[in-house]
């Protein structure tokens, strides 16, 4: 019987890992040695009165020794055996089922963590399927595509008519001119509607699966950027609010962001902040210098004061966006590593050096930025701790047209990057297979 | 008055196509382009009355889009293809983009030639005539 066998094993493994003998715990349970050998090789049933005294002798919980749960683990971890098998994705060596209660029984952790895994791609199988699905077979999205296509062989074989056609009656050049104005006005509506719809479901898609910066991120956008409780009261609580949000981690990263806030409010107060942008600008390094304030808190105060339209990104060490606040035209990559090329990253390698430069974000309507980039290192350990790195990188919107020829061509991330020849590029564009 | 309509064949009778387009402003371009070639054109708005229509006109070919309201182009290929006298009908498919299943299921059940949208004129009239061996 299963359990059995899964019991005698844990009971061998717990006396193994006291380091203490047969004999002795047999003695202590009031049985023999070779009674418990027999047992401890699965050779023997044990419940009742013999497995409590047991389990006293080896101080185990009788719960976990029954195991009931056990079942279950076996069953999932032999449909993950099962899953392993297929496709060349396939474990060269395949899974000792024939020792299956002798894993949970030794090693029920990482039993548990296998089963759980099993669970979980599962899960994930079953999204990606939901997913592909509804791109697939999304019936709005089809038919909003098929009425723009109608529209648009009308528009195209109309207009070739009336381009084409040298003795096109004035009557029949009347019909057609209407009908291109017709479908024009629906193509139009079209592309309005579907742009609002896909809008529509990437907010729907992403809230299901949403990493907690996202989750940070998303808050912090519903909020405008800006936590005006601390302008008032420094010591405003914000708990209940962080509450809010759906995951533990998320609520982490939001309750550090909020300590950090009250940090920076503390230091850079919005009166003088308004009045250093005022005769200053917004240069960071010097409103830094003036209040006494570190340059990265002065990059996050202009970002998220109320109405600012700058982006603020933020890096650790090891090039990962810590913080990532959007503006009109730039839109930090939500999954990966950002484009090599910014300003942001000449920062982080040299921190306490200002790094400045024009941007211009590749793609359609790209929008001219001024860049300001500032690395900093601080201890927290002392001397004996870590060093930790962080750079930001404020995104100030050029006003007027710029010359294509000031400004750098940088990215989003490489994966949607437009740009070619790029020679920092890490990876091909989804765009366009051709793009390098 | 019907452009380019009778009489330019040459005496010969016009030849006929019927064409099933639920987009008026498509249809109408349609007409237009092969009343141009010197086809008579009828135009139906749905499949519904398909069979009955074409075995009553008779048309040299039919034109029939895929994505009909009411009943699809795929059910009224299969109902003219099952009828001895309309089984042999040349069929132009209109199909749109990205309709690649369908496209195969009517492939299966007997359309001459797909068309897809946005058709060229050019190409659209070359592919009428190729149908009727004109």
């Amino acid at each position: 019987m299963p359990l059995t066998a899964l019991t005698g094993s844990r009971l061998r493994e717990r006396r193994r890992s006291l380091g203490r003998r047969q004999a002795d715990v047999a003695a202590a349970a009031g049985i023999s040695a070779s009674y418990l050998n027999l047992i401890e090789h699965n050779r023997r049933r044990v419940a009742g009165d013999v497995l409590i005294r047991l389990a006293a002798a080896l101080d185990m919980d009788v719960g976990v020794l029954e195991a009931g749960a056990a079942a279950g683990l076996a069953d999932s971890l032999r449909s993950a055996a099962a899953a392993d098998t297929g496709g060349d994705r396939g474990a060269t060596v395949a899974a000792e089922l024939d020792r299956l209660e002798d894993f949970i029984g030794r090693f029920p952790g990482w039993a548990g963590v296998t089963a759980g895994l099993q669970a979980r791609v599962g899960q994930l199988e079953q999204a990606v399927a939901a997913l592909n699905d509804r791109i697939a077979h999304d019936p709005h999205l089809g038919l909003a595509l098929h009425d723009m296509l109608s529209a648009v062989s009308s528009v195209r074989s109309t207009a070739a008519i009336l381009a084409e056609t040298d003795d096109l009656e004035p009557e029949w050049r009347l019909r057609f001119h209407g009908n291109l104005q017709a479908d024009s006005e629906r193509l139009a509506l079209g592309a309005e509607a579907l742009v609002a719809y896909l809008e529509g479901t990437e907010a729907e898609a992403t809230s299901g699966v949403v990493s907690p910066q996202d989750e940070l991120d998303g808050w912090l956008d519903r909020r405008g950027w800006h936590l005006a409780e601390l302008e008032a009261d420094p010591d405003a609580d914000l708990t209940g609010e962080i509450a809010g949000l759906a995951t533990a981690a998320g609520r982490d990263l939001a309750r550090d962001w909020v300590a950090q806030a009250r940090a920076d409010r503390l230091a850079l107060p919005l009166v003088g902040l308004e009045a250093a942008l005022e005769s200053f600008g917004p240069d960071p390094a010097r409103i830094a210098a003036q209040a006494g304030a570190d340059v990265l808190a002065v990059m996050r105060r202009i970002a998220t004061r109320p109405g600012a339209t700058e982006g603020l990104v933020i890096c650790d060490a090891a090039g990962a966006l810590t913080f990532r606040k959007p503006t009109e035209g730039f839109r930090p990559p939500r999954f990966g590593a950002a484009c090599a090329l910014w300003p942001l990253f000449g920062a982080l390698a040299r921190p306490g050096l200002p790094v400045e430069a024009r941007l211009r974000f590749a793609g359609r309507g790209g929008r001219p930025f001024l860049a300001r980039a500032w690395g900093q290192q601080s201890h927290p350990g002392g001397f004996a701790g870590v060093e930790v790195r962080q750079a930001g990188m404020l995104l100030l919107p050029l006003a007027g047209p710029a010359r294509a020829e000031d400004l750098r061509a940088v990215g989003a991330t490489c994966r949607i990057c437009p740009e070619t020849g790029c020679p920092a590029r890490r990876e091909a564009s989804i765009l366009s297979e051709s793009i390098r | 008055m019907w452009p380019g309509g009778n009489g330019e064949g040459g005496g010969s009778l016009a030849r006929h196509a019927m064409l099933i387009e639920d987009e008026p402003n498509i249809a109408e371009a349609i007409r237009f382009l092969l009343g141009r070639d010197g086809w008579q054109v009828t135009t139906l708005p749905d499949g519904v009355q398909a069979e009955t229509a074409v075995r009553s006109a008779r048309p040299d070919l039919l034109i029939l889009d895929l994505m009909l309201p009411g009943r699809s182009g795929l059910e009224v290929l299969e109902a003219l293809r099952a009828d001895p006298e309309t089984a042999a009908l040349p069929v132009l498919m209109l199909t749109a983009k990205g309709q690649g299943r369908d496209r195969l299921a009517a492939q299966e059940a007997g359309a001459d030639l797909f068309m897809a949208k946005p058709f060229s004129n050019a190409e659209f009239v070359a592919a009428a005539r190729a149908l009727v061996g004109a």
